[in-house]
């Protein structure tokens, strides 16, 4: 079974921002840079079925060069070869969903895994998108994901808003990581220094015939209106007491 | 040109709550616009739904009705919503932020060639056509105004950011349409809901919420807070760790993924206030905070906050407000 697993890079979640002074990006000088966390748990989601049933784990990134690093972070967790796609510019959920499919057609993997929503942009839609160009069904948003014995479908469980949904794809298929799928393992010393050896193959885009054109553009990055704290109340009594005749909620 | 058409999520004969959210933001888009605005709805028996979704001031439903669409998977509504948007020359697609939507609006967008914004706070207008829109990035600690490009638009709507269509006695009018799902091609099946049952109200309608974290320190801690919750008549929520680690259901997250939420009354009990939760009800009219930790950064955006363990300041509350009620 081969499967595809897509990363981003992404500010560190702790991080604290600070937008640049143009307005159009936050600073990432003295930012911490990870692997996006949803796709951390598509990583180990895809190590996982590749135990199971043996394989292939190929993980991409699309990005400038520093994007490697999250590759060889997702190669130390033990994938077992990399793309890097060159490209340096701006872009939407929808041209990396262009670019992934192109990757699709060279590599044919059986499936596909990419985190639910990458946590800078929190868009949530290159997947389901990937989906769409490629005309392969989706199991969005997975806690549990079940490969059927004759390894032509997946039972995935999926959290939707009023608790789970169970849906069966046929693969090749679509799988997007939610955060109760999985625990993603730590690299191991060993295991970091292997990946290093780990073959990464470097693409562009107009390699692979991809006129990128973000149809979506960010104009203007501004802080939101800072919400101001309040007191601190002595006591149980005080607290109701304010609840009551300040913020009449109760 | 400047027609605006909201796909609504609908249970049990019902409209959801939060999509009549999207219906307020999609009839004000299109008046701006100068267009017209159609709900959409997509599902299989929907005689219910569609006479009691016909009152929200549109100016007209259109109900993609079929057996075919029972049990909903994306694949099958995406070539409904698509086959029935591409006939009503439609500017602005809209539906509000669900599991529901954000799984289906991105195939949409595919089929039509058009550019998605998620989640969107606001949207502007400037002659006839949308100019922007403005939404949250990085677990909202940044507001973005961002332009998109085409002459169709696909967005998700956030609940909290926009008001409530008002239901009127007039109805508009009812479409049936008819598309053709052929199952065999759509390589995906619905198998079943596994419902989180609750006699409590939903998080996200809810005019109270009572959240716990991991300071709650397992399910029995929940149990506590539901006593307050049941006096308020609040629906229960929680952080990331709690529904982690397995205490509540996964349906009960509050933050930047899970769910976003702006209720009257937002209490946070154990709760320690990282980013990604606040994402999730920083916009709660009060907050109210129990942390035993007096540096807890939860503090810093709670109206009020009580230094205390919730194992006695919880029951407390429950005897003080029964007293004030
Ligand atoms: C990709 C990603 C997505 C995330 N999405 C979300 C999300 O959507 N929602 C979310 O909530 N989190 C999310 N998180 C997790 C978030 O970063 C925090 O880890 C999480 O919110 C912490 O939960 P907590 O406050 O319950 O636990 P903790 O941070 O451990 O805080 C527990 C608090 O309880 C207090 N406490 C302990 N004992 C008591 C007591 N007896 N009485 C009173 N108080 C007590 C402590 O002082 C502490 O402040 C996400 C993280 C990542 C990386
Ligand atoms: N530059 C990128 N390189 C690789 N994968 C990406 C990139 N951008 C987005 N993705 C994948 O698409 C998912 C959804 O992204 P988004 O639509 O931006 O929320 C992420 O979790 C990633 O798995």
């Amino acid at each position: 079974m081969k499967i595809l697993v897509t990363v981003k890079r992404v500010s560190d979640p702790e991080a604290k921002l600070k937008i640049k002074p143009d307005g159009l990006w936050i600073q990432t000088e003295g930012v911490k840079f990870v692997v996006n966390p949803f796709d951390e748990i598509a990583v180990e989601e895809a190590l996982r079925i590749k135990e199971k049933q043996t394989g292939e784990v190929v993980v991409v990134s699309v990005g400038d060069k520093v994007v490697t690093e999250q590759i060889r972070a997702a190669l130390a967790m033990g994938a077992d070869r990399g793309i890097f796609v060159n490209y340096a510019g701006s872009y939407d959920s929808y041209d990396i969903a262009n670019i992934l499919a192109k990757i699709v057609e060279q590599e044919k993997p059986d499936i596909i895994i990419l985190g639910k929503q990458a946590v800078d942009d929190d868009m949530g839609q290159a997947g389901f998108m990937l989906a769409e160009l490629l005309g392969y069904p989706q199991a969005a948003f997975a806690s549990k994901v079940e490969i059927t014995d004759d390894k032509k479908k997946a039972k995935v469980t999926r959290e939707i808003d009023g608790g789970l949904e169970v849906k069966e794809v046929e693969l090749p298929c679509i799988i997007t990581a939610d955060l109760r799928l999985n625990t993603p393992r730590y690299a191991s010393l060993p295991n970091i220094m292997k990946a290093k050896q780990k073959p990464v193959k470097e693409l562009t885009v107009e390699s692979l015939g991809v006129a990128v054109k973000p149809r979506v553009t960010v104009k203007k990055l501004s802080e939101p209106p800072k919400r101001k704290g309040g007191v601190k109340v002595e006591s149980v009594q005080d607290l109701v007491s304010k609840l009551k005749t300040e913020a009449k909620v109760i | 040109m400047g027609n605006v058409i909201i796909l609504c999520e609908h249970k049990n004969g019902e409209l959801i709550k939060q999509s009549l959210s999207a219906a307020k933001a999609g009839i004000d888009a299109a008046k701006a616009m100068g267009g017209k605005s159609y709900l959409l709805l997509i599902g299989s028996g929907m005689d219910r739904v569609k006479e009691s979704a016909s009152h929200f001031g549109t100016d007209g439903v259109l109900v993609v009705d079929d057996p075919a669409l029972a049990g909903y998977t994306a694949e099958a509504y995406a070539i409904a919503a698509y086959e029935t948007i591409k006939s009503q020359s439609a500017s602005l697609v809209l539906s509000t932020t669900s599991a529901f939507a954000k799984e289906l609006l991105p195939r949409i967008a595919v089929k039509l060639k058009a550019g998605m914004v998620s989640d969107i706070l606001s949207i502007n207008t400037e002659g006839g056509k949308v100019s922007g829109f403005t939404r949250a990035m990085w677990a909202g600690s940044i507001v973005a105004d961002v332009a998109v490009d085409g002459d169709i638009i696909i967005a998700t709507v956030r609940g909290t950011a926009f008001e409530h269509a008002p239901k009127l006695d007039k109805a508009s009018e009812v479409k049936a349409l008819s598309v053709k799902i052929d199952q065999q091609t759509l390589k995906a099946k619905y198998i079943e809901t596994i419902e989180h049952k609750s006699t409590r109200p939903q998080l996200t309608d809810a005019s109270v919420v009572i959240s716990g974290g991991r300071g709650l320190k397992g399910p029995e801690g929940f149990k506590t807070i539901g006593q307050l919750a049941d006096l308020l008549g609040a629906a229960i929520g929680a952080s990331r760790a709690a529904v982690d680690a397995g205490w509540v259901e996964n349906d009960l997250q509050v933050g930047q993924t899970g769910k976003i939420v702006a209720p009257n009354l937002y209490i946070a009990v154990g709760i320690s206030g990282a980013i990604q939760h606040l994402a999730g009800m920083k916009d709660s009219k009060t907050i109210v905070a129990i942390n035993k930790d007096p540096d807890a950064p939860i503090f810093q955006i709670a109206d009020y906050g009580l230094v205390a363990d919730f194992a006695k300041a919880v029951p407390e509350l429950v005897e003080e407000i029964k007293k004030v009620k």
